[in-house]
């Protein structure tokens, strides 16, 4: 997972937003499309292709759209906005640096073997590539990680709505749960992705009056940095102030590690082998779209950091001590106060419906990635073997909703035991980082072994936990700050899961090269023969062209916040 | 050659074919509806409720969005959205594939 981890906080009890009938209207109308499209998506569900990857056979603006949504679940949209509120323009890095160039490495270098070999999920390349070891051992953590965070989102959506609208939290964790059970169990991928991409405009029609009203409250750009250089220091609006080498700054991290651990193996990790993500892009119609996928999605998340930083930046000024015992309020709190101090009934509905549809498509993104891994990955390979593809899809309808049940569970249970939650979380972060490793390994180098796979995951899983949970939590090395131990962790995690490649590399067989025929980087893949579509051509449909785009322009983005 | 060889190397190309018969066989290209229809419908319908909204509104919450009238550019800006989905529907309409076997 990408946000930082905050353990899902109270809400403040004063923030209860005046909603009315109309908002309440604007939010029921929004549950009734949702569970439209679930029982309209139905009728395309003929196969486990459509039920679980929509046939292959999507557009790619409706494929990037839905990869944007995936990851601007609610806990990124707070997330975010709290981070900016404690840290600063800070957050920048994690869309410019921590973002986009894992997205257009995904969509130029792995997608071509990610989607022409034909995979359905992440670890099926794992299959592919290494052995049943690494394979069952990655789809059993993703299947448990996606369950988790599922129920963390469920439960973080429980805590906001019982802050702002009054529900008991079980009334929002089971109405929620339902919604996302019954139009996945319905329509399957095509439902989620679908849902992602109304909900994506949802979000912008939510986050931008939001973002204009806390800009004219607080006297527009410039009398917000005035403001905050006034009260936090002139590094405060800045991406790269106090960052150099042994300066002290709140985010306890240089740039060394920004640009390592958070820019390079944590974002790598999250955006290039994260399933809830790439799923999205196996989805596409063809290998220009699934390449286009994550591109499109790049230019969207270039623009979308202004969306929550300003809102947390404008709440770091409206309310200098937020985040500390002098207020009420906590740096999660940045959106919801503002929601409350500036938006009439109508907008405020939209914002609502918009927060709410951003838990769900959180959780839905997880639930419908867990149940492609836990039947293609487990199911099928493992447990009942060679049935008709009918069964599969009932499977995949029976373990949608177990999953459900199982997340609505886990909400439950991180009610009562939050800090386990939050420390889960942590643990499981840390199994993205060994993934890439073992992913850029894999492509890249013909010699790593089959066996060099499940070693080197489980080597870099346990360096960046040991790192994180023994070195840094029992202050036996010292870092600044958890943010910091974060991104050193994963640097940890990456070096020693590459090295055990290496070594184990070195002393087992490697694969037979006739079978590595498009899974490594210098083979042809036979998705690569089939025919472009027509229209493909066009200079804007061009992924290279897309792709340096995107990268050039976030370059650009970090100017004006450079000095 | 081991055993545990065989089996991977045959799951490889399993899976290319398997995905490929499911791909001939695969509905959903040809009997998914058009998004953009949803989209426009949902955003023409939120973009009238909400101008309407903030052409009848109250000083109150005028003031309260810090003397911009929120809700009446909201309105209007989820209203063209909406409109430039169906007009994009309208002149780019998909074709979908035919069936290529009934069931």
């Amino acid at each position: 997972m990408h946000t930082p981890t905050y353990a899902p906080a109270y809400l403040a009890a004063e923030l209860r937003l005046p909603t009315n009938g109309l908002d309440y209207a604007i939010l029921g109308i929004y549950f009734a499309v949702v569970l439209g499209i679930g029982f309209a998506a139905r009728r395309s569900v003929k196969t486990s292709l459509d039920f679980f990857l929509s046939g292959r056979s999507l557009p790619a603006w409706i494929t990037g759209l839905a990869f944007i949504s995936a990851n601007l679940a609610a806990t990124e949209i707070l997330g975010m906005a709290a981070n900016s509120a404690q840290y600063g323009a800070y957050t920048v890095h994690w869309y410019w640096i921590g973002a986009i160039p894992a997205m257009v490495f995904l969509g130029l270098v792995m997608m071509p073997f990610y989607y022409g070999s034909k995979v359905r999920s992440v670890p099926e390349f794992l299959l592919l590539r290494f052995d049943k070891g690494a394979h069952l051992l990655s789809s059993i953590l993703f299947a448990f990680a996606a369950i988790l965070i599922a129920g963390v989102n469920l439960y973080a959506l429980a805590i906001v709505v019982q802050a702002l609208l009054g529900w008991p939290q079980w009334v929002a964790i089971v109405v929620a749960g339902f919604f996302v059970l019954a139009y996945i169990t319905l329509g399957g991928l095509s439902s989620a992705i679908y849902n992602e991409v109304l909900q994506f405009f949802v979000i912008l029609a939510a986050l931008i009056p939001i973002v204009v009203l806390s800009l004219k409250k607080v006297g527009g750009w410039d009398g917000l940095t005035h403001k905050l250089t006034a009260t936090h220091g002139h590094d405060f609006t800045t991406a790269w102030g106090g960052t150099g080498i042994g300066h002290a700054n709140p985010l306890g991290a240089n740039w060394l590690t920004i640009v390592l651990g958070l820019g390079f193996v944590l974002s790598f990790g999250y955006w290039t082998t994260n399933f809830a993500e790439v799923q999205r892009a196996l989805s596409a119609k063809n290998l220009s779209a699934a390449q286009r996928t994550p591109l499109i999605a790049a230019f969207p998340k270039i623009f979308i950091v202004f969306l929550v930083m300003i809102p947390g930046l404008a709440a770091a000024a409206l309310v200098p001590k937020i985040g500390t015992s002098g207020s009420g309020l906590q740096y999660n709190d940045a959106i919801p106060y503002l929601m409350q101090e500036l938006l009439p009934n109508g907008v405020l509905g939209i914002a609502v419906t918009g927060l709410l549809a951003a838990f769900m498509a959180g959780m839905a993104a997880n639930v419908s990635s867990f149940n492609t891994v836990f039947t293609t990955d487990i199911w099928a390979k493992y447990v009942v073997k060679d049935r008709e593809d009918s069964y599969y899809v009932r499977f995949g309808r029976l373990i949608t909703a177990i999953g459900v049940l199982a997340s609505v569970g886990t909400a439950f249970l991180a009610s009562s035991f939050s800090n386990i939650m939050s420390y889960l979380q942590t643990l499981f972060s840390f199994f993205n980082v060994p993934m890439f490793v073992v992913f850029i390994v894999g492509m890249f180098w013909k010699r790593a072994s089959m066996k060099s796979g499940f070693w080197g995951l489980l080597a870099g899983t346990t360096a960046a936990m040991v790192n994180y949970f023994v070195l840094y939590k029992k202050d036996i090395i010292h870092l600044p700050s958890d943010q910091g131990a974060n991104f050193v962790s994963a640097i940890a995690g990456f070096v020693a899961g590459a090295v055990v490649m290496v070594a184990v590399s070195l002393f087992t067989k490697p694969k037979p090269e006739r079978e590595l025929q498009g899974l490594v980087y210098g083979t042809r893949s036979p998705g690569l023969s089939e025919p472009p579509a027509p229209g493909d051509a066009a200079w804007y449909r061009r992924p290279a062209l897309l792709g340096w785009g995107a990268v050039v322009l976030a370059a650009l983005c970090y100017i004006p916040f450079s000095f | 050659m081991s055993e545990s060889e065989n089996t991977a190397h045959r799951s490889g190309h399993d899976v290319q074919r398997e995905v490929e018969e499911l791909e001939s066989k695969s509905a959903t290209a040809a009997r998914i509806f058009d998004l953009r229809r949803i989209i426009g419908g949902l955003f023409v319908l939120y973009g009238i409720i909400v101008t309407i909204t903030g052409i009848t509104d109250s000083q109150a919450a005028i003031d309260k969005a810090q003397g911009v009238n929120i809700n009446l550019w909201t309105g209007i800006g989820m209203l063209v959205l909406g409109v430039f989905f169906l007009v994009w529907l309208k002149l780019r309409p998909i074709v979908p594939p035919q069936e290529t076997e009934s069931d």
